[in-house]
């Protein structure tokens, strides 16, 4: 199963992320961010640098929102590329997961699209026939 | 997608009719050539949604380089009540000030045709332009908090460009109100190192020749002459705004429930004015907003020393000054007649401009007989035009014009569209020497992907909120 796919937005740049849960969906989306922002080849996970996140929402759709919000903070502002995810807690509004980060080098990483922002506009979690899917709008 | 049924009202104005839960009409300005383009996206509908908002007044407007964005669309402009009225950092936009500078000089064309390869070379190796770029700007702590609250005074005393400078910035470059102490730790990190980029996406550097005047009188108040060269940068407040912004978005979201605002769209998150997070998020943004006029003050001091060392010229044969610095993503504590009565209101633009008329006192002292310079930047192709501001904007946009020629393609399109091209290689055909530091975002940013430049501007010179002024030519670009 395909874990995300872009869609047109004029200014900016729309994804919609897939899942056979909803806690899959929300990994999928992770990974599906590194794959959109970051040129794949050289990164490794590095040993021991996880970090721990905490994060919670009004409902589904803003915990996604913040969730994602958190990972492109640990990009803009600290240079960090969120390789890989285990949610390590799952609730309707709260979620705890463990990132595995690399630090952004930009003679190794070439940025394929810098997403700056997650944007609320259109937003949707919604579970379909056989999987969850949620479009996202990001300013970039 | 698009279920809206827009009234023609004249020439250049469409209305979007009031309905459902709409608190005011909308309106749009576009022409004949530009209104078929809104049925393309949902912009028409975005701007039906700002209508929604308590305390808005008059019109949900939009100018005539409308598109899609989110929440508010871009070319919004839409005016609060101070009292019944909302404040949105969605209304605002993420880039804080973003906004454009434009400086002219005594150069022609002539003086910088042989170098204007390596005077390009020359800016985009001292301007730092790119994803995540950082300055040669470090910030203390101190410092930082002084540029938030002084915004490009205190570059001028930091001894990037000079006083007179500040005088044709819109506000002085230092909006008032400004409260470091509600700006987030995050934010003030991501701002401490970027002081003086460029960033990425459609952000850019330009140098243009002055191609066409229009208006005599107004282009020689400015100091605009045929055929002189003259530089355009347009940045923002770069990562301490967008944080700023998801900030207080955030934290607007999870309170909305309290504020019993019911909202077509989440990105309009919002708060009363009068509320306390409502004056804590325009204390903030109005840090954000000096950041950015501290940004542009500090390109625009690199910028001239490029000019200077490249062109081995001494600084009175260069003759760069700063010609006017306008925002295009606020908000603003603003006066304008409401059915016959002064009242202060709380405008947002939203990729537009402020377009003053001659006589306002906010128009600086060296303009106010001819009126404010209205900046609107095209594609890289095309270059950009120079407005006034006129009495009719107060009538009917708040004083404000669009800021652009606004998208027409999504990214993915124009990136589609490219293939196979060298976008570079085609501006170059077309005289303009073009840098950047990644090259999807000349693709991305591609001519074809925006509207017509002519085409946006002609509606607002003929809806008369500003008038043609000058029309420029671009000849070299630096993108990040």
């Amino acid at each position: 199963m395909k874990k995300y796919e872009l869609f047109d937005h004029t200014a900016d740049i729309g994804i919609e992320f897939f899942g056979r849960t909803k806690k899959e969906l929300f990994t999928n989306a992770i990974v599906a961010l590194k794959d959109i922002m970051i040129e794949e080849n050289e990164i490794k996970p590095l040993q021991g640098h996880g970090k721990k996140v905490a994060v919670e929402g009004a409902d589904t759709a803003d915990l996604l929102v913040n969730f994602l919000r958190e990972v492109l903070y640990l990009f803009n502002g600290k240079r960090l590329i969120t390789v890989s995810c285990v949610m390590t807690g799952f609730a309707a509004r709260r979620l705890t997961a463990e990132l595995a980060l690399v630090r952004y080098r930009p003679e190794k990483h070439t940025v394929r699209t810098e997403l700056k922002a997650v944007t609320y506009h259109g937003l949707s979690v919604v579970k379909e026939k056989t999987r969850w899917k949620a479009r996202v709008i990001f300013d970039v | 997608m698009y279920d809206i049924k827009l009234e023609k009202l004249d020439d250049n104005r469409w209305l979007v009719p009031q309905t459902g839960a709409m608190r005011v009409p909308g309106i749009i300005y576009a022409s004949d050539k530009t209104a078929g383009l809104l049925a393309k996206d949902e912009s028409a509908r975005q701007v039906a949604n700002v209508a929604h908002l308590p305390g808005i007044v008059n019109f949900s407007l939009a100018m005539p380089d409308i598109h899609w964005g989110y929440g508010f669309p871009i070319g919004g402009v839409a005016a609060f009540d101070l009292e019944s009225g909302i404040i949105s950092p969605g209304g605002v936009g993420y880039d804080i000030n973003c906004g454009c500078r434009l400086m002219a000089t005594d150069l022609a064309l002539d003086n910088v045709r042989e170098r204007i390869k390596d005077l390009t070379a020359a800016l985009y190796r001292r301007i730092p332009a790119g994803v995540g770029s950082t300055g040669y700007v470090r910030l203390s702590g101190k410092d930082q908090q002084k540029v938030l609250a002084e915004g490009a005074r205190w570059a001028v005393q930091a001894g990037f460009g000079s006083a007179q400078d500040l005088e044709t910035t819109e506000d002085g470059g230092c909006l008032g109100g400004a409260d470091p102490e509600q700006v987030s730790a995050r934010a003030l990190e991501r701002g401490r190192e970027q002081l003086g980029t460029l960033g990425s996406g459609n952000h850019f550097l330009e140098i243009e020749v002055v191609q066409e005047i229009f208006d005599e009188r107004a282009a020689a108040a400015f100091g605009l002459r045929k055929g002189r060269i003259v530089v355009m940068i347009h940045t923002g407040s770069r990562g301490l705004g967008y944080q700023i912004c998801d900030d207080y978005l955030a934290l607007m979201v999870k309170h909305q429930a309290e504020t019993g605002i019911v909202l077509p769209d989440r990105q309009l998150a919002c708060t009363y004015l009068a509320a306390q997070r409502g004056k804590n998020y325009l204390a903030a943004m109005a840090c954000g907003a000096n950041y950015a006029w501290a940004n542009r003050q500090i390109l625009m001091h690199l910028t001239r020393e490029v000019f200077e060392k490249a062109l081995h010229i001494a600084p009175r044969e260069l003759g760069m000054r700063l010609v006017y610095d306008v925002c295009h993503n606020i908000a603003k504590i603003e006066s304008f007649h409401v059915a016959g009565v002064e009242k202060k209101l709380c405008v947002h633009r939203k990729g537009a401009t402020r377009a003053y008329p001659a006589g306002h006192e906010a128009v600086p002292v060296l303009y106010r007989s001819v009126g404010q310079p209205v900046l609107i930047p095209g594609d890289m192709g095309a270059g950009s035009y120079v407005l006034v501001g006129q009495e009719k904007a107060m009538n009917e946009t708040f004083g404000s014009a669009c800021h652009g020629a606004g998208r027409l393609m999504s990214r993915s399109q124009a990136i589609k569209s490219s293939r196979g091209r060298s976008i570079s290689r085609e501006l170059a055909d077309r005289g303009v020497v073009v840098m950047a530091a990644n090259k999807g975002t000349l693709c991305e940013e591609m001519p074809e992907a925006y509207k017509n430049l002519n085409d946006v501007v002609d509606v607002v010179h003929e809806a008369g909120i500003a008038k043609k002024v000058a029309r420029l030519k671009s000849i070299a670009c630096i993108k990040g």
